[in-house]
């Protein structure tokens, strides 16, 4: 079982009424909210933590890319996965990664990712995001409607860079380079192992299948809701014939850990209430844009996991629902070790990534969350897949409990 | 009057457009824009009376097929083209509300002969900053609802905000929305300023470009580059809000119907141009 350290680096000083007062917390909130003197704190807390996160165990450190918004203020993960080369040794950087699509041209990932593998001993997992509506047609203006097609096409243009060993012309549709030569090449051979995160749509874990990529599920809504997705996904391994190994799929869980359980409520409510009701306060028409979703995944019903349906229920939720419905899992390590055991094995997961900095969760809060975490949790999740190969593992990272 | 259907391919079966068409007359096509739910409209049913209307629908749409293989507005405007051409049409009356408008101006940009006269309802496809057009690919419904009529308590709002009770046609309505909106937004996306201003000098067709006096979605600041652009065009405004088309119909057909039938080459640019005259009241409409 591999354990990863997530960390959105969200902007934690939204006013109280923010939900009430502005639409949108991604594409057009107003930047009179940004004060750039407590975002230098924030980012240097934010490494702090991902940093502390090695400390105590974690095998990997994940971060992603989100653009225009104060749900996360890293339009860059390669510059913080960078910096993390330099102050961490072993986890796994996992960027969780480059939305393709944005990319012009798209060999800019190739070379970046490369960079940071070079630059890390080979520990980096590259990943590959469609991206959401929000970041990908509003934020950065891509077209819905070839979205997806454009995606695939980088991703085929970045493959073969990592790969081919000659200067090759690449004709596509969307990027025409004469001589593509990469340099630096990443150090992995051959090449550094892909993640996919997705959002539950089917082409996404057909193509993660026949690729032999690890599918990440990043989902806010918990494992109990989580559930039909990965079951979607594993179905669909069966019908392709692909095996079932659990290090095939990812999936994010928001954890709080105390002492006791009424501890944790005492301690993270607000911080989690704060999340859910500021940081996916998203406008019903930036969630998604007409075309976002191909014709066969809409006709599928698969909903969006934002926008009004989804702000609906969220408005009325209270701690108890948090942990009913479990979109957080929360309370003493008893409890939490419990709850992640079932979601582990319920969902067939052998990367478990944790949301430990949840929504304005400050650091020193952070760090308790993950120091009993690391001590009391994690422990006990390691050997849950006994008999299985992680062969979608850096191989310059650390391997399970090895490193510490 | 049923309109009867058909399917042409053109591009070797890679694009096909479902047309329907009914009347007898002089040919007049009429292209459709992102929230016309219905494909044959009551303009349509009235401008039959005196027309051969033909509506073809946008690939992507209700039984046209193979919008993925157009790239761009340009691709668009010669499938129009050649959509024409396989239905004999070589010189004829185009019309066309938003976004079929401006696939109608399009259209008689890069193939002027083939557009004889040139009807824009609040066409789309320039961009003034400043004067945003409103983005009603994403708006939702409540807001939508807002900016499209100048009435919306009128028949017309009424009926068009009406959807079907029954579970399955509803999901299927909102699936064929989605859809519609998102074929058509892929030639526009994100900012439907697309090279049209550059090709207008190339249209010359006589050209009637109409507005509704309350359009909330697309200032008529639009109107007024359209006509400066296309060398033999007049601006006339109506009373009515921007689904002008379907809230003022009687008083659409009617300058429609005046501008296609008459011989005569309008030279009232100047006066119109300025829009200073009050609009043509027709209504009641329906």
């Amino acid at each position: 079982m591999k354990i990863c350290f997530f960390h959105l680096m969200p902007y934690r000083f939204l006013p109280a009424s923010f939900e009430n007062e502005y639409r949108s917390v991604w594409v057009d909130p107003p930047v009179s909210l940004y004060d750039a003197r407590r975002t230098h704190g924030l980012y240097n807390e934010f490494l702090d933590e991902l940093e502390h996160a090695e400390r105590c165990g974690f095998d990997g450190l994940c971060v992603n890319e989100h653009h225009q918004n104060a749900y996360g203020l890293m339009p860059s993960p390669n510059l913080m996965a960078a910096a993390l080369t330099r102050r961490t040794s072993s986890a796994a950087i996992i960027v969780l990664g480059n939305s393709l699509a944005l990319y012009n041209p798209p060999v800019r990932v190739a070379e970046e990712f490369a960079m940071l593998d070079v630059m890390s001993g080979g520990r980096l997992v590259a990943g590959f995001p469609v991206g959401t509506s929000m970041d990908t047609n509003f934020g950065y203006g891509v077209n819905p409607a070839t979205l997806r097609d454009r995606y695939y096409e980088a991703h085929d243009l970045v493959m073969q860079a990592w790969t081919r060993p000659e200067v090759f012309a690449f004709n596509g549709k969307y990027t025409q380079l004469r001589y593509v030569n990469l340099w630096p090449r990443p150090l992995q051979t051959p090449h550094p192992p892909v993640w996919i995160p997705g959002g539950g749509s089917l082409e996404t874990w057909e193509w993660t299948a026949r690729r032999d990529y690890v599918y990440c599920y990043l989902s806010y809504f918990g494992y109990k809701r989580g559930k039909a997705t990965m079951d979607g996904f594993w179905h669909t391994l069966g019908e392709l014939g692909v095996d079932d190994n659990p290090y095939r799929a990812g999936f994010l869980q928001l954890v709080c850990v105390a002492p006791t359980d009424e501890e944790a409520e005492r301690d993270y409510a607000e911080h989690v209430h704060y999340f859910y009701q500021k940081c996916l306060h998203v406008w019903e028409g930036f969630a998604e844009a007409p075309g976002y979703r191909t014709l066969r995944t809409l006709k599928a019903g698969v909903r969006a996991q934002i926008g009004d349906a989804a702000r609906k229920i969220r408005q009325s939720l209270h701690w108890g629902q948090y942990l009913d419905q479990g979109y957080v899992i929360a309370g003493s390590p008893a409890t939490v070790r419990e709850q992640l055991t079932d979601c582990i094995r319920n969902l067939r997961i052998g990367h478990l990534m944790v949301l430990l900095q949840i929504g304005s969760m400050p650091k020193e809060l952070t760090i308790q969350n993950t120091e009993l975490f690391g001590k009391e949790v994690l422990p006990h999740l390691r050997d849950l897949w006994p008999g299985y190969t992680d062969r979608w593992w850096p191989s310059g990272a650390g391997n399970g409990s090895a490193h510490r | 009057m049923k309109p009867s259907e058909r399917t042409i391919a053109i591009r070797a079966g890679a694009v096909k457009f479902r047309v329907l068409s009914a009347g007898r007359g002089p040919a007049l096509v009429y292209l459709h824009s992102f929230h016309d739910r219905s494909s044959w409209p009551p303009l349509l049913e009235r401008l039959a009376e005196r027309f051969t209307v033909h509506a073809p629908l946008h690939p992507g749409v209700r039984g046209s097929d193979g919008v993925e293989h157009l790239d761009d507005v340009v691709d668009l405007g010669l499938a129009y083209d050649e959509l024409l051409g396989a239905l004999r049409l070589d010189s004829t009356l185009v019309a066309g509300h938003f976004f079929g408008a401006m696939v109608a101006a399009e259209l008689a940009a890069l193939c002027p002969g083939r557009v004889r006269k040139l009807c824009l309802i609040s066409p789309l496809g320039l961009w003034i900053d400043g004067k945003p057009v409103a983005d009603v690919i994403v708006l939702p419904s409540a807001q939508l609802d807002a900016l499209l009529w100048s009435d919306p308590e009128s028949e017309a709002a009424r009926s068009w905000r009406t959807w079907p009770l029954d579970e399955e046609e509803n999901v299927a309505a909102q699936i064929e929305q989605t859809q519609r909106l998102a074929v058509m937004g892929k030639f526009v996306w994100p900012i439907p300023d697309k090279g049209l201003k550059k090709r207008l000098h190339r249209v010359t067709a006589p050209t009637l470009v109409l507005w509704g006096d309350d359009d909330r979605v697309n200032p008529d600041a639009y109107g007024q580059e359209f006509i400066h652009r296309i060398r033999r065009a007049r601006f006339e405004r109506l009373v009515g809000g921007h689904m002008l088309h379907l809230e003022s119909m009687r008083a659409v057909a009617a300058a429609m119907t005046e501008f296609f039938a008459s011989t005569r080459v309008s030279t009232a640019r100047s006066r119109a141009s300025r829009g200073t005259g009050s609009p043509r009241r027709t209504r009641p409409s329906g």
